[in-house]
Formats: C-alpha cells, structure tokens, sequence
C-alpha cells in the first residue's frame, strides 16, 4: 500500500443515504477474480441505463466529476455487502478520500486496508460541504492525514478522527499481513495454550 | 469475577496479543471460503509464497455465483465458470476441503456450516461475506469480512479486530399465528434503522428468541448485518446442543460431554452490562413486509406506505421519495393486493428444512396463481434431498413452483436467476437494494409464510388469512 499523507483534489457531492455496495458495484460484476478495472463499472446502474448509454443526470457522468478524488458521501455510506470490490472500485475511479457522517463498519475496514481515505464529520460540517460542493463544481479539498484536517477553501480547518493503529498503517504504508505475519511466535504459543 | 456478556467471553478467549492502543489480534477458529470473495486473497498468498497456516480450519464451497439449474448441465456463464475453476485450483493448492458444484454436500456457506456440524458454540468464525453473523445463533461470534482480510486468516488464522460495542435486543413474549423468525428481525430493523447496529455485536434473548428453533435463530442473526451490527448472536441451551449433536463434524462420546459442560458456561452472567438495550413485543408483531430499498423500509403487512413529506429530515425524506419512485409505490396506500410477477423463496436467511416445512404447510394441495413465477431454492444438497424425502418437492412442483438445486440464486442473482426490470417480487431473502434481484427489478422482503400466501394469490397477501 502506497503511503498516504497530504493531498488535495477536486471534491464532488453524492449526497444519498444508505448507500449500499449493490450500488457502488452491482453483484454481476464480482465475477472478476482479480481487483483491475472496477473503476469502469462503480456505480454501474445509476450511471448507465439499460442499454449501457451513459446517464448524463448521474453525476459520475458530468464534466466536473472528472479527475474528481475526494467524493462528500451521504450517511451510513457503504452498507450492506462486505464486498472489498466497493473500494477498488471507487478507488479504479480515482477516489482517495471519502467524507460522510458516518461508514459501515465492513465497508470502513476494507477502505482502511486498501489506503481508501474514510473521513467521519459531524452533521453540521457535512451539511456545509453539501452546501460547497453544490455552490462550487471545482470545490477543492486538502486532506492531511498527520495532522487529521480537513482544509475548506476559505482556510477552515475540520479536524477528523481516527484511530492511531490506522493512522500508523496509512502514513506508513504498512501493510498488515506482513505485520500480522511477524506475530507467529504469539500465535503458536496461542494455539498451544489454547490446544487449538 | 466481573460479570460478562456472551460476546466478551468469546472474545476474551480469543485475543492473542493486544498492544497498546492497537487492535487486538484476534484467532479466528474457522473461516469458510466461497468463489467469490476469496480469488484475490489466495493471488496475495501466491505473491508473498505464504501458506494456508490452518487447512484444518478451513472450508470451501461455491454457491454465489453458481447456476441453480440441473448439475449435469454446463455452467453456460463463462466468468462464473472460470470463478469456480479458480476456487477449485485454489483449494487444491493450498489443501483446503471443498464441497464443489457436483458434492452432495455443497450448499450456502452459511447453511452447510451449521448443517455439517462445523459451526459449534463458543468459535470465532470468519467470511468474506456479511451474512456471516448467521452463525451467531449457536453463540459463537461470527462476522462477515473483506478479501485483504480473509487473506490475513488463511495466511495467521487472526485478525486485526478493534472490539464491538453490545447491544442486547431483547424480545420477549409470544408469536401469533403466521409471525415469524423473520418477522421479528424485519420488525427490529424497521425500528432501529440500517445504521442503528453500526459498531455493535448484538445479542438477542428473552422468551420469543428461546423459543425459536434453529433455523428461526439462523434466520434472525443472519441479518443482524442489515440493521448494520456485524455480529448477532443467542445464548446456545438444549436447543442448541439437540441440533449440533451427532452432526459430522460435531465432538463425540467424552468429547461431547466435556464440549457441552464449555458451551454451559457461555450465556452472559446476570448482572453483566451491555453499551446499549432494545426491546421489542413479540405479542405485538404482525408479519413484515418492505415498501423500500433497504431493510429498514419495513411495516407491518396491514400498515401503508409513509409518506416522505412526514419525515423531518430532509435526507431521509429524499431516501424515501427515491425508493418509492424506484418500487414505483404511492404513499398511504397499503401493499395488500399489490400484484407480483416472482416470488422467491430460498437465500441463507431462508432456505433451511424447517423454512421449506414451513412453506410447504401453506403451500399444500394449493395452487400458484398463473404469471406468477415461484422459485424454491433449498440452502444446501442435503437440505435438498431431506425435503425430497418428505415430499415437500412434490408439494411445491405441484402447485406450479420450480425446485431448483442449491445456491445463493436469486438473493444476489449473478447467476440466470434473475428478475426482469420492473417486475416485483416477493422474496424471503435478505436484502431489497436497488437491483439486487436483477436490474430494475423490485423486492418485497418477506417471511416464507407471506411469500407462499403471495404465491398462491398473485398478489401481496397477508399469511394469517389463509391459516384460519
């Protein structure tokens, strides 16, 4: 996993709730057995009709979306299936950050391991960045991971948590199987006590 | 000793190291593995030369993407084909035990588990699929997972885990007639919302839940996901250990005894604290019906559609306004009447014996209504063949429905079980996403009872009006 530390980039709006991984990538396109190419069918049937045209309503279809790499997300992003497709497929489109109020845990954990950015903000700071991104088609957004700050283009700055092992993991690029890997001797002496 | 919940009892048996403001490490005692979620995992275990560190705690099976049609046909779908293919050469490579598309085993991971006897009180289980919690109803804490991480357990059987905060539903009282397991967790969802779960392993208990069978507990924990809790789970008592007993890979002789003397000591200690409490009135439930697309968009059978201008909070109002333009519903209008084009009855929230026994008892010497399509899809081959032998195959051919061979079919449809756009359906499955049953197609999410009622009458029928 690449190191993640300080980024900025054009922010768009999809403000849905509950937005379901069905959504961010239909069950039919899980007949991959590798992680390329998904970024061509995120959000596959709002985004083509039934005959595979494109849905110029939809916003991943407009101009401005674009190179967009910050997407503000609707509350309770990512819910339902635990498919790790939904970040490599938001992730295929260019996204690196995503902002709501609140993540489905599965959809939290594999978007951590994938160095997919999850950033949780209160109601009223997300309800603004609605507001910019509507007002705004080229809103920009700086991310800083060390200092976990969002920066508005009128120079607030949104402080966003996250937990310290995370924190480490995405700056760092660590990757976790390696790490887990390296506690073999813990978890042999684990199953031994254990009778495992 | 400080009283603890079932859940902290596993989990404390469970954590390997946990260092300072890290995650735990948790072991993880079994992981099942299905084609779909597992390809990229074992391409990561290649990469690295890194074994399976415990086959023995392994086990395969295909059922997404798998055709429900007649085994001895070919898989006609070539991505699928080559899905299964993989999975196959994968559990060859790394030594793993599968039941593939011709055993008489293979069924949905989360019914041939159990049925097998691999699922057992006390374990961590993991997969790469969020129905996982299913396995929560013999009290063990099960949770569906990503492929990064279903490589991490293949390769250290553990996981990174940051503990869950509990949540005790408790439901108490008794079921009326034509209310089920399945009423019960479309009730709860309804209640607490798709979001009001996040963060929590929940624990169900009071008299409704001891009450249930099995098959009515696998049916609740299963969609403990839909109210957004990764893990559900049930004390496990006599009921528990009558259906484990004897199973295949279920301890024996002094095994047994000393395994249920441990399974004794699981339910949570009186006194025990949980982060957050819901109740729910079994006396009051009516079977449940969803109007939307998601879960939580459920009312009582006999209730209508709200209205998005009722609702406060300009998000959920346009949520609602957005499915029922999507299910093309008017609000206030009851869905009583409402004609279908599909009911499907099957999914690993409802495919079990006890759910085709069930569905078979109203179905009986009737009829399906005609342009009604019904799919039975029994959970797994043996699940199949016992219904077979109790002639419930016959039951459900007679009245015009298909009976098809085991899979996850038309819950997730990636395989030819799919709807059309537009058409209805009735289904005793999990999830009413947009699209999840096919492209444009819309879901109702029912108990089997409501869908046999439906079958028969062509349109959205309340179940109780054809016991009495």
């Amino acid at each position: 996993m690449e190191p993640i530390k300080k980024f900025t980039g054009k922010t768009i709006h999809l403000p849905h709730t509950d937005v379901d991984t069905d959504q961010i990538i239909p069950a039919r396109y899980l007949k991959v057995t590798d992680k390329k190419g998904l970024g061509e069918v995120v959000f596959y049937d709002w985004r083509y009709d039934a005959d595979g045209n494109p849905n110029p309503e939809f916003l991943l279809n407009k101009p401005h979306a674009q190179g967009a790499t910050i997407l503000v997300a609707g509350h309770n992003f990512g819910c339902g299936s635990s498919r790790e497709h939904a970040p490599w497929a938001l992730q295929g489109f260019g996204f690196q950050a995503i902002v709501s109020t609140q993540f489905a845990d599965i959809f939290r954990n594999n978007s951590l391991k994938n160095g997919l950015l999850p950033i949780v903000v209160d109601k009223a700071t997300h309800e603004q960045l609605l507001d910019l991104a509507v007002e705004d088609p080229d809103l920009q957004l700086e991310v800083d991971l060390e200092t976990q700050t969002l920066t508005l283009p009128d120079g607030r700055r949104v402080e966003f948590p996250i937990d310290s092992f995370s924190k480490e993991c995405l700056l760092n690029g660590v990757d976790e199987l390696g790490y887990l890997m390296r506690q073999t001797g813990a978890i042999e002496e684990y199953e031994r006590k254990n009778k495992k | 000793m400080t009283p603890r919940t079932l859940f902290e009892k596993i989990w404390d048996a469970h954590v390997v190291s946990q260092a300072e403001g890290a995650p735990a490490i948790l072991y993880i005692d079994l992981q099942l593995v299905h084609e779909v979620t597992s390809p990229q995992a074992f391409t990561e275990l290649r990469n690295r030369g890194i074994k399976v560190r415990r086959p023995d705690r392994t086990v395969a099976t295909v059922d997404h993407s798998i055709p429900t049609y007649d085994r001895s046909l070919p898989i006609q779908d070539a991505l699928a084909a080559k899905q299964l293919d993989i999975m196959y050469a994968n559990a060859r490579d790394f030594d793993i035990r599968i039941y593939d598309r011709m055993s008489d085993k293979q069924g949905i991971v989360h019914v041939i588990g159990p049925e097998l006897g691999l699922t057992q009180p006390g374990m961590t289980i993991v997969c790469g699929d969020s129905h996982t919690s299913t396995h929560g109803a013999f009290g063990t804490l099960a949770f569906g997972i990503g492929t990064s991480e279903v490589a991490m357990v293949l390769a250290t059987q553990t996981l990174l885990q940051r503990k869950p905060k509990t949540m005790n539903v408790r439901v108490e009282g008794t079921l009326a007639n034509g209310v089920t397991a399945k009423d019960i967790i479309l009730a709860l969802i309804a209640k607490i919302g798709v979001d009001g779960g996040t963060g929590h392993a929940v624990e169900y208990s009071g008299s409704a839940i001891r009450a249930q069978t099995m098959e009515g507990r696998m049916t609740i924990c299963n969609m403990s996901i839909e109210g957004g809790a990764r893990a559900g789970m049930i004390a496990p008592d006599e009921t528990t250990f009558n259906y484990v007993a004897g199973r295949e890979f279920a301890p024996r002789g002094a095994e047994w005894d000393a395994a249920v003397a441990r399974w004794k000591q699981l339910p949570t200690d009186d006194g025990a604290q949980y982060d957050a409490i819901v109740e729910l009135d079994a006396n009051a439930l009516e079977p449940m019906i969803t109007y939307g697309n998601n879960p939580g968009m459920g009312i009582p059978i006999t209730a209508r559609v709200p209205d998005p201008d009722a609702l406060g909070d300009v998000h959920q109002k346009a949520a609602l306004r957005k499915a029922l333009q999507y299910m093309d519903l008017q609000p206030g209008k009851s869905l009583l009447g409402h004609p279908v084009n599909v009911v499907f009855i099957g999914s690993c929230t409802n495919s079990r014996i006890g759910d085709l026994r069930l569905a078979a008892n109203v179905m009986k010497g009737k009829r399906v209504a005609e342009n009604v399509r019904v799919l039975v899809v029994p959970g797994s081959q043996q699940v199949k063949r016992q219904a077979e032998q109790e002639g419930l195959d016959k039951i459900f051919r007679e009245a015009g429905a298909e009976w098809r061979e085991a899979g996850c079919s038309m819950c997730i449809a990636m395989n030819s079980d799919q709807l059309e756009p537009g058409q209805y359906c009735v289904s005793t499955s999990n999830r009413n996403f947009e699209g999840r049953q096919g492209k444009g197609g819309r879901t109702f999410l029912a108990s089997p009872m409501t869908a046999v009622a439906t079958a028969i009458h062509g349109v959205v029928t309340d179940p109780r009006s054809i016991l009495s």
